[in-house]
């Protein structure tokens, strides 16, 4: 079985959610809907307060090219537009809005029926994929219609799906995979017409055996479309890491995947896109994994965004006596959040509940140049040596030592016997190497 | 609502400590160590419980009294620097000697450079080469094994198997006998089949990698193999040398020491090849019958400048096209 080839940890899955049928949360009271769901600019509000909005109405405007669109998740009165806080306490302008019932717009198509044909030529596929505000689901938020335009002078060859959902804890993906199988492999052959592609792998790890199943026998009606199976192997979901582990190619330093012909998309991404093209529904919910050890209900839940997660977490049995943090996504990468009151965003692949007493760090030691962290570290670096180089400031050593290849996916923190905060410190390299990096561009 | 802690990701950990990895290796030494308590008796029994208890108390007395901060004697790191300096130290050694060598090991090797991870050196291997240096007589009479005696400093003596190569003297013993450690030697080093299923161990349990000690094994067989079949007489087979001396400890348990040892695999596997060398080359030509410590603490030296040089494989390196 495949895998990629540098680095990488093992840590205990904890699928405990794994096979839960997705669960649609009620409609919120209000909806609260930030205007920077992605990667790229803010958009901009184009409703107004008082305006009555319907379900998929476009209710921010893409502000650029590198931005998604946003639609209203609910239908109801516009009651302000607003500052509000995200999940981590960072303040972003948000549409607020009452709900009332649930008016949806006339064009989109609420059936379930699977709908296979499309006659869109592959630019007419990208602009619906644009207007419908998608984003990359797995957690980074990139427009996916960004992803879908090449540079010019670079030609995609392959069409990579990713299934992995490597991070411990979190099953949304490969739920929704059980789920809507065929309407992902019909997200699929859109994505390959879009790009031009003639092939399509989709890695999954092994531990869903199921998915890899269906999905080898969906993929023996689609013409180009294989399943490769993979080694249960973080960060096997990480962009770099998958093109590694599924075609053998590895994308050069600073470079993108289609440098080594490839595009990636997540599989809610492919589902979301299939909703697009073939219902003409924006993005307007997304599934989200609940779980955590002591949590009453755990499980796999479709939210409109704009929900708060105070709401999905009383669903799923409220929050547990002994809870120390919240981690919005999975335990290696998800960020701890400041308070639930927040709403759910395109970002929200889970909410992670951790008890106390597994929720604070452990006081570190002296390092004790085992090199565990060099040998996890996905990208080859020395996570150990960066540290050092922080805690001098010699950015400079930093930059030549390669500090903004990492992905910040955790290996080194995670394997280091001495607790050492060695992710903390290279992020903190990163920002400070990236600004170095962008003024001498600039006076370039 | 309760407050939540924030903190970065990543927000669970492999369980990993170093203190774990310290007792995975005094568990890797217990067989070695249960084959000298049989072989060498109250002697073996008698330098290791004062070599580990001046270890521990030094480490305390420096980190309490001289460095004034928090002690760190429970990880385990000094019980195994003196378990280390016990299994290359002959087990008729003077008692006060063996504290000198505790106190070297600890007082210089390791807490002048700022405590465990700044050491450059092998801790226990700078013990006991002061030793060495110090007292050649008495660190180069090697106790004959005597199957569970009494005796400590009056056990009978004689030579090993590198110091009867050397000075082409005594008949060496069989094979099997090298193989199980009866001989004379260090009392940790004798038993290559004791200290190869310790080395297994760390390997299941990753507390090593392959590394370090396959290359230095490697680099010797290769190396004595040539020698010997130019000319068997002058020069020992390579499972001689295999089987004899401070090798198969020091490939397995005092070059893989973490703090002195390259960071990256590729800089293990020259590390590895250097002390293989060194060590063939003191064995064969040198003044000293064995080439060990002195091989390691060479490429302990070396190692700042490996890491230096030799990086791990980047991602993307090479794009495969």
């Amino acid at each position: 079985m495949k895998t990629f080839k540098i680095g990488g940890v093992h840590p205990n899955d904890n699928k405990l959610t794994a096979g839960l049928k997705i669960v649609d949360v009620p409609l919120p009271r209000q909806a609260v809907i930030p205007m920077s769901q992605h990667i790229g600019a803010p958009c901009v509000p184009c409703v107004q307060k008082g305006d009555v909005v319907k379900v998929g109405q476009l209710i921010g405007e893409a502000n650029g090219f590198m931005s998604a669109r946003i639609h209203s998740p609910v239908s109801g009165k516009v009651a302000k537009i607003d500052m509000a806080s995200d999940a981590f306490g960072a303040k972003c302008q948000s549409i607020f809005i009452d709900v009332d019932g649930d008016e949806w717009m006339d064009n989109i198509k609420r059936t379930a029926d699977v709908e296979r044909i499309c006659s869109l030529t592959g630019p007419e596929i990208i602009k619906r994929i644009a207007d419908a505000g998608i984003v990359g689901l797995g957690g980074a938020c990139f427009p996916t219609h960004v992803k879908l335009s090449p540079p010019p002078g670079t030609k995609a060859e392959v069409l990579i799906i990713n299934g992995v959902e490597c991070e411990p804890y979190l099953t949304c993906d490969h739920q929704l995979m059980m789920e809507h199988g065929e309407e992902i492999f019909i997200g699929i052959s859109l994505l390959m017409k879009a790009i031009n592609v003639q092939r399509a792998v989709i890695g999954i790890e092994e531990n869903k055996k199921d998915a890899i199943k269906y999905f080898q026998e969906l993929a023996t009606k689609h013409f180009g479309v294989e399943v490769c199976p993979l080694k249960m192997h973080y960060p096997q979901g990480g962009e770099k890491q998958l093109i590694d582990a599924v075609i053998g190619r590895q994308v050069p330093s600073g470079a993108l995947p289609i440098a080594v012909g490839a595009v990636v998309q997540n599989v809610a991404t492919t589902y979301a896109v299939y909703e697009a093209v073939q219902k003409n529904k924006p993005l307007i919910d997304r599934v989200m994994t609940l779980t955590g050890k002591s949590v009453k209900n755990p499980g796999n839940y479709r939210v409109r965004l704009g929900t708060p997660l105070s709401d999905v977490m009383a669903l799923a049995g409220g929050l547990p006596e002994d809870t120390g943090k919240v981690i919005a996504g999975g335990p290696m990468m998800g960020r701890a959040m400041k308070s639930l009151d927040a709403p759910a965003t395109k970002r929200s692949s889970g909410l992670l509940v951790m008890p106390a007493l597994e929720a604070q760090r452990k006081e570190m030691d002296n390092c004790i140049r085992c090199g565990k962290c060099v040998s996890a570290c996905p990208m080859g670096l020395e996570p150990y040596l960066l540290m050092n180089e922080a805690e001098g400031a010699v950015w400079d050593r930093m930059e030549h030592d390669r500090v903004m290849d990492c992905i910040e996916c955790g290996c080194c923190l995670y394997t280091c016997p001495s607790r050492r905060p060695l992710l903390d410190y290279i992020r903190m390299g990163k920002a400070t190497v990236g600004g170095i990096i962008r003024a001498r561009n600039a006076k370039k | 609502m309760a407050t939540l802690i924030v903190s970065p990701s990543p927000h669970i950990h492999s369980g990993d400590s170093v203190s774990k990895n310290m007792y995975n290796v005094v568990i890797a030494l217990l067989p070695a160590y249960l084959v000298s308590l049989y072989f060498f008796g109250v002697g073996a029994l008698a330098v290791s419980l004062i070599s580990m208890l001046s270890c521990v108390l030094f480490e305390y007395l420096i980190q309490r009294f001289v460095f004034k901060g928090k002690t760190t004697v429970g990880n385990g790191s000094a019980l195994l620097t003196g378990m280390l300096l016990a299994f290359n130290l002959p087990s008729n050694l003077p008692w006060w000697m063996v504290v000198i060598g505790a106190f070297v090991a600890i007082g210089v090797g390791k807490m002048t450079f700022g405590g465990l991870g700044n050491n450059i050196f092998n801790p226990a291997l700078v013990g006991r080469v002061f030793l060495l240096v110090s007292f050649p007589a008495a660190m180069t009479t090697w106790p004959v094994p005597s199957p569970l005696s009494l005796q400590y400093t009056d056990a009978e003596t004689g030579a090993t198997v590198l110091a009867m190569i050397k000075g082409g003297f005594g008949e060496l013993p069989s094979h099997v006998d090298m193989l199980l450690g009866n001989m004379g030697g260090s009392l940790g080093e004798v038993s290559a089949i004791a200290l190869i299923i310790g080395g297994i161990y760390l390997l299941i349990r990753k507390t090593i990698t392959w590394h370090i000690p396959v290359s230095i094994l490697l680099t010797v067989v290769l190396f004595t193999g040539i020698l010997h079949a130019c000319n068997p007489a002058e020069y020992a087979s390579p499972l001689v040398h295999l089987l004899s001396g401070g090798l198969m400890l020091g490939a397995i348990f005092m070059a893989t020491d973490y703090v002195t040892s390259p960071m990256t695999h590729r800089g293990q596997l020259i590390y590895g090849v250097g002390i293989g060398i060194i060590t063939v080359v003191i064995r064969t030509w040198g003044a000293y019958p064995e080439g060990m410590s002195f091989a390691i603490l060479i490429m302990n030296a070396v190692t700042p400048l490996i890491n230096t040089y030799v990086k791990p494989r980047r991602f993307g390196e090479k794009v495969k096209k």
